[in-house]
């Protein structure tokens, strides 16, 4: 199993204008639309030649101030193939609604506790995720520390019990 | 009669719920977990995380790449060489930089100094909390020893933070190889040892074997790496499937068992440790002259000689340390087998001399996750033994 063979398979499923293929240092990444994400994710764990059984993380970026906002890695694995790739998709917020995506749990139950991460260390809202609670943070807060404009230190007002 | 049934009605039985930790020595740190109890049985087991948090990823984004190193050894301090070795394969995957024979080497000695390091703490522990005393103290007389060693590298005896972006961050002690070659000749007696403590111990096997079940199918779906898993059944382990380091040059096997049960993570982690062991002794051997770092200037530190005798060492390491290493635009995922499974480091790089992000794929943080599958059903005190085979560190788990 190959990067080419994995790449013709998916095209051929989703059709060529859908997902953008990137090859760096030999990792294979492949950028799809937000809306798609539980479709192809489905299907890159179920196809009996591909089999990414695995999910290594769910992580986000914040490419603050550029637009859209947010970027979601999904890090895969297939055990059986010994195979990695990451799925890669770019999400924004609107006035007054936050970023949102579909949950990945019903694919890899493993995401319950990445989503529930990222969700309150950038603010993404994951729909029909299990469990939205927070995670790592304080119930009370209501910032998102790995923005990027959240300062290192963090702000009187938002983050009171911090030593500034 | 009539007395019998009155004193009946009074028997509460609505389901208890009891919270566990946050400082109880049996959670290893500070884990909390609310659990609910149908009288022993265990119906439910909630974790709440984060008594720990302390922004390691946000801090990572505003360091220079060579500072975030002694960081990442604060996140799995039980192995601790594990950490600054995946951050760094990291950064010299994506600056294309090759690490020199005997830092190589070196670095393996390290992993499985620490992988060793991490099993004799977690088989002690684990022991202990399951009422088994004596074993502890077998581990941390040979835990002291593998300490010494890192003191002998880099000066640390929990954290050597001894490994650096494209190598070594100086050569080994005079006097080190021959010690490591004493404890890995008499430790094989002392797994023996531990194995005569526990491996046949009627109370032991009791209280593991069938306990904290976890099938392979589960195991996956959770995402759940290293012994964990090879204790489900799977033969995986990055070391063979996805050799870094060199480990396609070394002979050892994949202990795995097909038990799913606590006792069968245990018999994983004790067969490990005699690999590990095999390991180092071939290392030993293969163990070149050499140097220790690989000289590119403007990423990596020149040899400290150079900096005192040469005048582009000096500009070349003070210009590291006042910019920073800048790595090509573009991002990378690189995982290694630490002591608990896959320890992987993605970094999204913009060019400049941070990184824009960090995201550190710590195995015991996925692990956990398994405890609420694994615990459902139980005696509550089988609860301490499952959560003990998870073999978690808190400092990772929360980062």
């Amino acid at each position: 199993m190959n990067h080419d063979r994995i790449k013709d398979k998916l095209t051929e499923k989703f059709g060529p204008d859908t997902l953008q293929f990137e090859t760096i240092l030999d990792q294979m990444s492949v950028g799809v639309p937000s809306d798609k994400i539980l479709n192809i994710c489905t299907y890159l764990r179920d196809d009996p030649e591909l089999q990414f059984d695995l999910l290594s993380f769910v992580g986000g970026v914040d490419y603050y101030p550029s637009s859209p906002r947010f970027e979601l890695v999904y890090q895969i694995y297939s055990v059986s193939n010994v195979q990695r790739m990451r799925i890669k998709t770019r999400i924004d917020e609107s006035d007054g609604s936050p970023a949102c995506i579909e949950s990945v749990y019903p694919v890899w139950k493993t995401a319950d506790w990445h989503e529930r991460e990222t969700s309150e260390m950038f603010g993404i809202v994951f729909k029909n995720h299990p469990d939205p609670r927070k995670l790592l943070l304080p119930d009370e807060w209501r910032v998102h520390p790995l923005r990027k404009d959240f300062p290192l230190f963090g702000t009187q007002e938002d983050t009171p019990d911090l030593p500034s | 009669m009539a007395r019998e049934l009155s004193h009946r009605a009074d028997i509460r039985s609505e389901i208890m719920e009891i919270n566990l930790g946050p400082h109880h020595p049996s959670t290893h740190g500070v884990f909390r977990a609310i659990v609910e109890l149908d009288g022993e049985k265990v119906l439910n087991c909630t974790p709440y995380l984060g008594y720990l948090h302390r922004g390691y990823e946000k801090t990572c984004e505003n360091k220079k790449y060579h500072q975030v190193i002694p960081l990442t050894e604060r996140c799995d301090y039980m192995g601790a060489s594990s950490n600054s070795l995946a951050y760094c394969l990291t950064i010299e995957k994506m600056l294309g930089l090759e690490v020199p024979e005997r830092a190589q080497v070196i670095r393996v000695i390290m992993a499985e100094l620490s992988r060793i390091f991490s099993h004799l703490f977690w088989l002690g522990t684990h022991g202990h909390d399951i009422g088994a005393m004596t074993p502890l103290f077998y581990m941390l007389r040979e835990r002291e020893e593998i300490m010494n060693l890192f003191e002998l590298t880099a000066g640390g005896r929990l954290m050597p933070t001894y490994i650096r972006i494209g190598g070594l961050a100086r050569d080994l002690e005079d006097g080190f190889v021959e010690k490591l070659k004493a404890f890995t000749d008499h430790f094989d007696t002392r797994v023996d040892e531990y194995e005569i403590l526990l491996t046949k111990n009627a109370i032991y096997m009791d209280r593991t074997q069938g306990i904290g079940f976890l099938s392979l199918d589960k195991a996956i779906q959770l995402g759940v790496s290293g012994p964990m898993i090879r204790a489900s059944g799977k033969s995986w382990d990055i070391r063979k499937s996805e050799p870094y380091c060199g480990y396609e040059r070394y002979d050892f096997d994949i202990p795995v068992e097909r038990g799913c049960d606590v006792y069968s993570r245990y018999l994983v982690r004790v067969a490990e440790m005699r690999q590990s062991n095999r390991i180092l002794k071939q290392a030993i051997k293969l163990l070149p002259e050499g140097p220790i770092r690989t000289v590119a200037p403007g990423k990596t530190f020149p040899p400290q000689e150079d900096i005192y005798t040469k005048m582009e060492a000096l500009i070349h390491h003070f210009m590291l340390v006042v910019d920073g290493v800048k790595l090509p635009v573009g991002d990378c995922y690189q995982c290694i087998e630490s002591p608990r499974g896959e320890l992987g480091c993605y970094i999204v790089s913009d060019g400049g001399p941070n990184p824009y992000r960090l995201k550190w794929r710590a195995p015991a943080f996925v692990n956990l996750q398994t405890l609420a599958e694994m615990t459902r059903g139980c005696f509550f005190a089988d609860l301490i033994a499952i959560l003990s085979s998870i073999d978690i560190v808190l400092a990772e788990v929360d980062r």
